[in-house]
């Protein structure tokens, strides 16, 4: 037995070839022959009114049309931390975009062109579209009835304001923290709404059978939570979980966009409207940025003190979110930044306040970062301009305040293990830090920009993963998982786990995508867990496979089990090197006996993970006494950009990321996540963002207006570098690095930024326009 | 007297010629997905922003989603599943062995775009490559995996830009 076989090897995807060959089947390419029936949507015009009147005669009696549906049809909550949204809107609408009824038709422009012809009268009321008009002492409510909402122990809903949930953090003592500070420095940072931009957009077909069975396939990050948010919606009709079937095969990109539901609640419900038939709902990519989660807007008001020593001796932070119309997944964003708004360091002294605010403005919800690549930008900005005033570098003073293992974290538990230091000593030397460069064309400057980051995964205290794996005939494995490949790997990664405990080479172990009959329950992919927390679920269940392999082994032959091992496929002993039996021999035949019986059976391992040490239950004053956090995925960002000092262009020259990855199961996946977010988050910070007009109507709802990078766009280098630290938890050492690497894409641009110009943004993005304006405003 | 009809549709599609009907305003993508059941043009955006629906009309890439079915009339139509008859191709090989891409949403156009591309310009440069991808995108990769490989299976030496020095080193 040597050292490890397929963990840390560079292993090429296992579902590559479908996806190049064409063979890659997403929910929009699958047949349901033609009895398929299309679904459109009418869709409020409004940000916040009344619904005085319904009128669907007109539509009902149009050819091809099958059923017409409103909110009288479906007078129903659903929610996932919070229940306050609907599956059609009931008495009001509150966003430009929410569905207030539904056409199914025999063919999509026939369901259009009926949805067009319902008459729908509103009583307009007024907007409320940012959170300073929402925390006005006479804002108008937006959920009059928020103190009933149902909703999980750790949110803090203010029943008779828009404040949805209110997460507190008071560590240690702030005012004294500041008093002994030599330099305290204050300042507010802005961050616009972001889109997802997945490239397949949301779709959904379900069908209730005549059984009465309701079958959903969706492009999801989260089937069994689709599953459980279904029942719990439609439970009124008489559905339950065991009625409820989701399937989701490949999906064409998430980013936290497909996780928990959103238009899939209204493929499910329109099914019951027309039993028997396969019904499809597919948004356009203008519905993709109205109607589907949103990231959150927001405005932090940040304070931190430090002594001449570089020592941060106290932070305040408060974080006011645009969280939009419902804030049923959005407002766990909110309390995940409430929960971390320190960043990666060691500050005994601390407040936070992170506050979830209703807004007539599209839902808020998940989005790669979970709210930390918000609070990021400003944090890291300040900790390099606490740097520059106290005459420390930026990255020296972040070497000195930097979190480490043991440390106290805002909420009292101990920091886990981590890399921090090395990835800030490796990225720093990846851009050279301390070097100027000198750009070769007098008009333009170059700049180097630093950030630290830190993320953990948002979850449930019980949120958990399962896996079953079966052997096949040849050897060959198919593993179930209800983790959802999403892009980053996921199956691959799976595949791997078992490979270096089975010896089977991951070219030989499917690892299928949900379907929630089949496949063991998975709380969803998102938060950057699923290779930590599902990877120990298919971790245990090829243990258990093992120990069964060696188990017929030992009845059948008599080898002691603690003498065999799994390698190259064969069932190998330390002790007696000619036993070389192939997997095959017996995986599912089991092994003859003398005698001419067999014994075993098919090899078939289960393994299940929950982390059992956590805990969402703590003072709501302060935070203090839980354990909501599993653990910190951390490490560091460096930039050297290029600034044209006439036009504000920027031009990436090179980009340097280190991620702590724990161990990295395969470092290829792990470098796309670095490649992949570096671009993603400089295009939040260079040219993204969501503009609204002053009656709530997104302006820029298509690829035209709100421009994502091209290949075109890309940095110039892009370096990345994988720490390894391991997580004592994870399967082999490893921890999820997915999210991460976009948080400090915002901040070491606004940092390099200064370095070149002197000039400070506090708003994102730094678009080339503002950074201009700014220089013309400085020269005048 | 009224009178609809429905055009007929000559064209060679994946080498197999094909008589199709469609409405004079059926767009190919849907005429592609929908009556011939060729599933690998996405549909992404339906304004030619974002590429997914990509095919090769006459060898040339088009966007699929802003060509009338009509139009295709008389031509030839490949896609992702009529690029090669025995096996992937050299670009589709080693897209699989760099691991290029991710969610693969994107990867039928950006293949195609990519063959175009090696068909006109065997050994293309990194700034051909990223000129030809330009029009398609791809939210997942950054892609750097994607001109590497491009460039790899060109041979055209030296890839782009991110195969680091410094990555997979352990502490």
């Amino acid at each position: 037995m040597t050292g490890r076989h397929y963990v840390g090897s560079r292993e090429p995807r296992i579902d590559g070839r479908d996806k190049v060959s064409g063979a890659a089947h997403f929910v929009d390419d699958l047949e349901f022959g033609p009895d398929l029936l299309h679904a459109a949507v009418v869709e409020s015009p409004h940000a916040h009114a009344r619904i005085v009147a319904i009128d669907t005669a007109a539509a009902a009696a149009m050819p091809g049309v099958v059923a017409v549906v409103t909110g009288a049809d479906f007078p129903f909550t659903f929610g996932l931390y919070m229940k306050d949204r609907y599956v059609f809107a009931q008495d009001r609408v509150r966003f430009v975009g929410e569905q207030v009824a539904a056409v199914v038709a025999r063919d999509p422009a026939k369901a259009k062109r009926a949805a067009a012809a319902i008459e729908v009268t509103y009583d307009k009321l007024p907007a409320v579209l940012d959170v300073e008009r929402a925390t006005a002492d006479d804002a108008d409510l937006i959920h009059p009835d928020l103190g009933e909402y149902p909703h999980v122990p750790w949110f803090f809903p203010r029943g008779g304001t828009n404040v949805a949930h209110w997460r507190k953090i008071r560590k240690g003592d702030p005012e004294a923290g500041f008093a002994e500070a030599d330099v305290v420095l204050e300042d507010t940072y802005t961050v616009p709404r972001y889109a997802h931009c997945a490239i397949e957009p949301h779709v959904v077909v379900a069908q209730q059978d005549h059984a009465g069975r309701l079958t959903v396939w969706s492009a999801s990050q989260s089937p069994y939570i689709q599953r459980d948010l279904f029942a719990d919606a439609l439970s009124p009709l008489g559905l339950t979980h065991h009625d409820i079937r989701v399937i989701t095969p490949y999906v064409g990109g998430g980013f936290g966009g497909k996780a928990g539901v959103t238009m899939e609640i209204i493929g499910a419900a329109l099914a019951t409207a027309v039993k028997g038939h396969p019904v499809k709902l597919r948004w356009t990519r203008e519905q993709e940025f109205y109607n589907t989660y949103q990231r959150q807007g927001v405005v932090a008001r940040l304070k931190v003190g430090a002594k001449a020593d570089g020592t941060i001796t106290a932070l305040e932070h408060v974080l006011q979110w645009d969280a939009g119309a419902y804030v049923e997944y959005g407002a766990n964003v909110v309390n995940a930044a409430g929960l971390s708004a320190t960043g990666p360091y060691r500050i005994n002294n601390v407040g936070i306040d992170s506050v979830c605010i209703y807004t007539n403005l599209p839902p808020g919800g998940p989005y790669r970062g979970f709210g930390y690549s918000e609070f990021h930008f400003g944090l890291e900005s300040h900790m390099t301009r606490l740097a520059q005033q106290l005459g420390i570098d930026p990255v020296e003073f972040r070497r000195i305040n930097a979190i480490a293992e043991g440390d106290t974290l805002p909420y009292g538990a101990a920091m886990n293990a981590s890399g921090l230091r090395e990835a800030i000593d490796r990225t720093a030397a990846a851009i050279d830090w301390g070097t100027d460069e000198e750009s070769s064309d007098p008009r333009t400057r170059i700049g180097k920009g630093f950030a630290l980051f830190w993320k953990a995964p948002a979850m449930p205290p019980n949120a958990s993963s399962a896996a079953f794996l079966k052997f096949n005939e040849d050897g060959s494995i198919n593993i179930t998982v209800s983790g959802m490949e999403i892009g980053q790997g996921y199956l691959t990664v799976m595949a791997q786990i078992a490979a270096e405990v089975l010896g089977v080479p991951p070219s030989k172990i499917r690892v299928e995508t949900p379907d929630t009959d089949r496949n063991p329950y998975e709380w969803q992919t998102v938060a950057s867990h699923v290779t930590w927390s599902c990877g120990n679920a298919v971790l245990a269940a090829a243990g258990e496979a093992r120990d069964r392999i060696f188990e017929v082994v030992r009845r059948a032959r008599g080898y002691d089990p603690s003498t065999l091992y799994l390698e190259d496929e064969k069932v190998k002993c330390t002790e007696v090197p000619e036993l070389q039996l192939p997997l095959s021999d017996l995986v599912t035949s089991g092994l003859a006996m003398e005698d001419g019986t067999w014994r075993g059976g098919p090899i078939v391992g289960s393994g299940t993970y929950m982390p059992e040490f956590t805990s969402a239950l703590s003072n709501p004053e302060t935070g203090q006494g839980g354990h909501p956090n599993v653990h910190y995925t951390t490490g560091a960002a460096g930039i050297v950009l290029e600034v044209d000092l006439e036009t504000g262009r920027m031009k990436v020259r090179k980009v340097a990321l280190a991620v702590d990855a724990g161990t990295a199961i395969n470092p290829t996946m792990v470098e796309g996540q670095i490649t992949g977010g570096v671009l993603q988050g400089l295009a939040t910070v260079l040219y993204e963002d969501m503009r609204f007009d002053d009656e709530g109507r997104l302006r820029n709802p298509s690829f035209t207006d709100y421009k994502i990078p091209t290949s075109l766009d890309t940095p110039d280098i892009v370096i990345p570098i994988i720490v390894e630290v391991p997580q004592p938890d994870g399967p082999f050492g490893a921890r999820g690095v997915g999210e991460h690497t976009m948080i400090p894409a915002a901040p070491m641009v606004a940092n390099a930024v200064d370095d070149a110009t002197g000039l400070r943004i506090t708003s994102m993005p730094i678009t080339a326009e503002k950074v201009a304006l700014a220089m013309l405003e400085a020269s005048t | 007297m009224r009178t609809v009809t429905r055009h007929q549709i000559r064209t060679i599609v994946n080498g197999e010629p094909t008589l199709v009907e469609a409405e004079a305003n059926d767009v190919l993508l849907d005429v592609l997905r929908t009556a011939l059941g060729i599933k690998s043009p996405k549909i992404g955006c339906e304004r030619g922003d974002c590429g997914s629906c990509t095919v090769l009309l006459d060898g040339r890439t088009v966007r699929s989603c802003l060509v009338l079915a009509v139009e295709a009339d008389a031509h030839e139509i490949t896609t992702v599943e009529g690029l090669e008859h025995d096996g992937l191709t050299a670009v589709q090989e080693m897209f699989i062995e760099q691991s290029s891409f991710q969610c693969g949403f994107c990867a039928p156009g950006i293949v195609l775009a990519a063959a175009e591309l090696i068909e006109r310009t065997p050994h293309p440069t990194a700034d051909e490559v990223r000129e030809a991808i330009a029009g398609n995108l791809c939210r997942c990769t950054g892609y750097e995996s994607i001109v590497d490989a491009v460039l790899a299976a060109a041979g055209s030496g030296t890839s782009a830009t991110t195969r680091p020095t410094s990555s997979g080193a352990s502490s």
